[in-house]
């Protein structure tokens, strides 16, 4: 008597009809994600570190004010003068009203440039600010 | 003769559509900068043309100048930049309404600046740490959110940045 091999009739591959599905959530989400909103950055700056810093989640909001080693100050892909910061400071707050702005300001500025900036954000409105730090060890 | 014939495939194949949208995947992957921007939080106060200056008594305030050097005043006392996260949080302890308010030279270098408020930051962060402590026995990172809140409403966070001379 012979015996035959028992075989079980399902199928034995993994059904990879739905695999693009998923990828695609996958993609939807990381496109969603995205910010591909980036800016050219000419000024050169190295940020200070602090222990207590806390997480901006929401980028959509922040807006920047870089400050360079050299003093010049750069806000999206502008050089600007430090009068004019109330003007776009006022625009940005119009546009966005919770607008969180973040100061990328060298550790070696000097803190007469940064109090100016400070005095034309608070006659701009623009009240929310960022020392960006990164994390110290 | 009869010729068998294949029955042939109709559908388009859809086995490649993973691998390019892997790709697409892949480019996405690589572009997102999933780092989150990390800094000191502070709101500025309004201008001043718009509301009167607050009068505050001077106990309430702990007044912390820090000068181009690094050398730091609190309240008229000498101290170093690493020791304000101490006395302002013993001064906090006494009294918990106190505003402390920042002043530095024009001349200070940004970085000391941030290490002061960095400090300040730490005395207020090592009072929630206490008031966490005591209410909930479990230290500030285990605490629900709901918890969070409470501890935040009740050490609550003043630094005030002194308005600049104008001198200049």
């Amino acid at each position: 008597m012979k015996f035959k091999k028992k075989q079980a009739s399902t199928k034995q591959t993994v059904p990879t009809a739905s695999l693009p599905d998923i990828i695609f959530m996958l993609l939807i989400f990381f496109m969603v994600s995205t910010v591909l909103r980036e800016y050219d950055i000419q000024v050169s700056y190295t940020l200070p570190s602090a222990t207590q810093i806390e997480k901006i989640d929401n980028k959509r909001i922040v807006s920047y004010i870089w400050v360079g080693r050299d003093g010049r100050v750069q806000i999206d892909d502008n050089i600007v003068l430090i009068p004019e910061i109330q003007t776009i400071a006022a625009k940005k707050r119009r546009d966005i009203p919770q607008v969180i702005m973040s100061l990328r300001i060298d550790e070696g500025s000097r803190m007469g440039i940064v109090t100016d900036i400070q005095q034309q954000l608070r006659k701009g409105d623009a009240l929310r600010i960022n020392y960006s730090a990164l994390q110290k060890l | 003769m009869l010729r068998k014939r294949s029955s042939r495939d109709v559908e388009i194949p859809t086995s490649s559509m993973a691998d390019i949208s892997f790709l697409l995947l892949l480019f996405f992957l690589v572009t997102t900068t999933i780092d989150v921007d990390t800094g000191i939080g502070l709101v500025l106060p309004p201008p001043v043309e718009e509301t009167e200056i607050v009068k505050v008594k001077e106990e309430n305030i702990i007044k912390v100048l820090v000068n181009a050097a690094g050398d730091v005043l609190i309240n008229d006392e000498l101290a170093s930049l690493p020791q304000i996260h101490e006395i302002v949080a013993n001064k906090l302890r006494t009294n918990q309404k106190l505003i402390v308010s920042i002043k530095t030279d024009r001349e200070t270098p940004y970085r000391v600046y941030v290490a002061a408020l960095d400090e300040i930051k730490q005395a207020y962060n090592i009072l929630r740490e206490e008031f966490a402590a005591q209410t909930f026995g479990r230290p500030l990172k285990e605490l629900t959110k709901e918890q969070m809140a409470e501890v935040r409403e009740n050490v609550k966070q003043s630094i005030s940045i002194a308005e600049p001379e104008r001198t200049r």
